[in-house]
């Protein structure tokens, strides 16, 4: 393993830390139990926080600001954050309308934050993100798992909020924005835990996981590598089965990056899957890409699509000012 | 139940968990996500270092704190799994009177309901249930037939071990290992494996005690 760390059992603190420092003008950072809001508490509004493993930055406070989250609780790396550090961000952050916890929907963090809903003294919904068709939701599953797609549904319901809307309305839109949205990623190398200290799991060089989650579990099948255009229409086929959009749907594609694949590698993968979508009729009209939602230091990346309508569309485009999306302000 | 024998288990468990560090990453690395042993260590080595915390406590109160405290340092689904069968654990053994291995047979099959509401799952899913309810079991038929401590403790050992092993040849329906389908088969879920040692520990322990 070769990587920036001074102690392992410090990694996470002196990332956040230092995140904390660099945002200055914009996040607070409180350690133990660790949670981060915005630098500006807001009134009057449905307080949004979100929360999860550590790991996937800029996932979760890198969207902490106006139009987005009012906080963010990191766990470790890779583990759901604990019921404390939510009640802690809830008590921070709240601001006379309830929270909404935005989830991924992982077996720990949902779990973890409905013990923390149970023991809030406040009014509390969930939006349960569940974007990656890669796991089919059969009697094998839980369920779909929470992805990069969350990114989406965290953009337009922090947009909603700022207008005053009620618990129920963010809870709605977030709802509206995830059943949109499908989500698939390719693993090419395995990420690796700084406290484990090896890789997660073993990929030989022609290999590449289809369907990776976002801690480097498999996902659909292992298979041999093929040029990149074969590799994307798989993805975007199975995107589309899952979303089956209507011709001339409009949509938001993001191609978001895993950590570990150049910028250069992403833009060609919009470049054949906006290609591709276009060809079933889709209407590419927004787009993201860019390391949104890692997985340490995995290379790969996964393709987003969420299908707009005129109100997706409004809050997508509303002001956001965090550290990672900014604009219109 | 004395608070003692708890703190002398919980450093037990801690001690089985360290010693087997690479069997539990190698079978998390295989269907999870590498964290298990990890997030194990941490939640024991916390437990232990409450000693002092605890030691003034009666068993019920220590094991709704040791709950608490893996609540908050766990993180992942076992942090409000085991939390949950701690705390309830600990609200049986305060609500009923204290009939000795009885008590702590209910105790311990109210810890396991817990775990299943929190999870919504029950068993031949391939996670810890599949130890934990048929030692539950075990457990209550055992102690309602008044059978003595060493054969109980043989038969709980072996009881989480046939579980833990059985969870080889299960798909997953619950848990991260869910969404690998027919490819978890094969291999033993690491939070079964995890419940196993801390049965045996704790199994191990009493019967220290007895001889």
């Amino acid at each position: 393993m070769k990587k920036f760390i001074n102690k392992i059992d410090d990694v996470l603190v002196e990332s956040l830390s230092g995140f904390a420092a660099a945002h200055h003008d914009l996040v607070k950072l409180n350690l133990d139990p660790n949670f981060l809001t915005r630098q500006q508490k807001s009134n009057n509004k449905v307080a949004i926080i979100s929360g999860g493993g550590s790991g996937h930055e800029p996932l979760h406070a890198g969207y902490i600001g106006y139009g987005m989250l009012d906080a963010a609780c990191p766990g470790h790396v890779f583990t759901s954050p604990t019921p404390d550090q939510m009640l802690a961000a809830a008590e921070a952050a709240h601001a006379d309308k309830g929270i909404l916890f935005i989830v991924k929907n992982y077996a720990g963090d949902v779990m973890n934050f409905e013990m923390a809903a149970e023991m809030l003294p406040f009014e509390s919904a969930t939006v349960l993100t569940s974007d990656d068709c890669a796991v089919i939701n059969s009697t094998y599953t839980t369920g779909r798992r929470g992805v990069a797609g969350t990114v989406i549904v965290e953009k337009c319901v922090g947009s909603l909020a700022e207008t005053g809307a009620t618990l129920q309305a963010c809870k709605t839109l977030g709802d509206k924005v995830n059943s949109r949205t499908a989500s698939m990623g390719v693993a090419l190398t395995s990420c690796t835990v700084p406290a484990a200290g090896r890789p997660t799991f073993d990929i030989d060089d022609n290999e590449l996981e289809m369907g990776v989650g976002i801690h480097g579990e498999p996902g659909r099948k292992r298979e041999t590598i093929r040029e990149a255009d074969a590799i994307i229409q798989d993805v975007v086929n199975a995107i589309l089965d899952a979303l089956k959009p209507a011709q001339n749907s409009e949509a938001l594609l993001l191609i978001n990056g895993f950590g570990a694949t150049p910028l250069m590698e992403l833009y060609l993968i919009y470049n054949t899957a906006a290609k591709l979508l276009n060809h079933h009729g889709i209407n590419i009209t927004r787009s993201l890409v860019g390391n949104y939602t890692t997985a340490l230091d995995m290379a790969g990346a996964s393709i987003t699509l969420c299908l707009l309508d005129d109100e997706i569309k409004q809050h997508w485009d509303s002001p956001v000012h965090t550290a990672t999306l900014r604009w219109g302000v | 139940m004395k608070t003692s024998f708890i703190l002398n288990v919980a450093e037990y468990i801690r001690d089985a968990i360290l010693d087997h560090e690479s069997e539990l990453e190698s079978l998390d690395r295989a269907i999870g996500d590498g964290d298990h042993y990890i997030n194990m260590k941490r939640g024991a080595s916390a437990i232990v270092e409450m000693r002092a915390e605890l030691e003034s406590l009666t068993p019920d109160a220590a094991l709704n704190k040791i709950g608490m405290k893996l609540l908050s340092t766990i993180g992942g689904a076992s942090g409000p799994l085991l939390a949950s069968f701690f705390m309830s654990m600990g609200k049986t053994l305060k609500e009923k009177a204290d009939d000795g291995a009885i008590s702590y047979a209910a105790a311990f099959a109210d810890g396991v309901k817990a775990i299943q509401q929190r999870g919504k799952a029950g068993l031949g899913e391939k996670t810890m249930l599949d130890v934990l309810i048929p030692v539950a079991q075990q457990f209550l038929t055992l102690t309602a037939s008044h059978t003595n401590t060493k054969e109980i403790c043989a038969s709980l050992i072996h009881t989480a071990e046939q579980g833990m092993l059985s969870t080889k040849a299960l798909i997953a329906t619950k848990g991260r290992a869910a969404s690998l389908g027919e490819r978890a088969i094969g291999h033993i879920d690491p939070g079964a494996k995890s419940c196993q040692l801390m049965i045996e520990a704790v199994c191990k322990q009493r019967l220290l005690i007895q001889d």
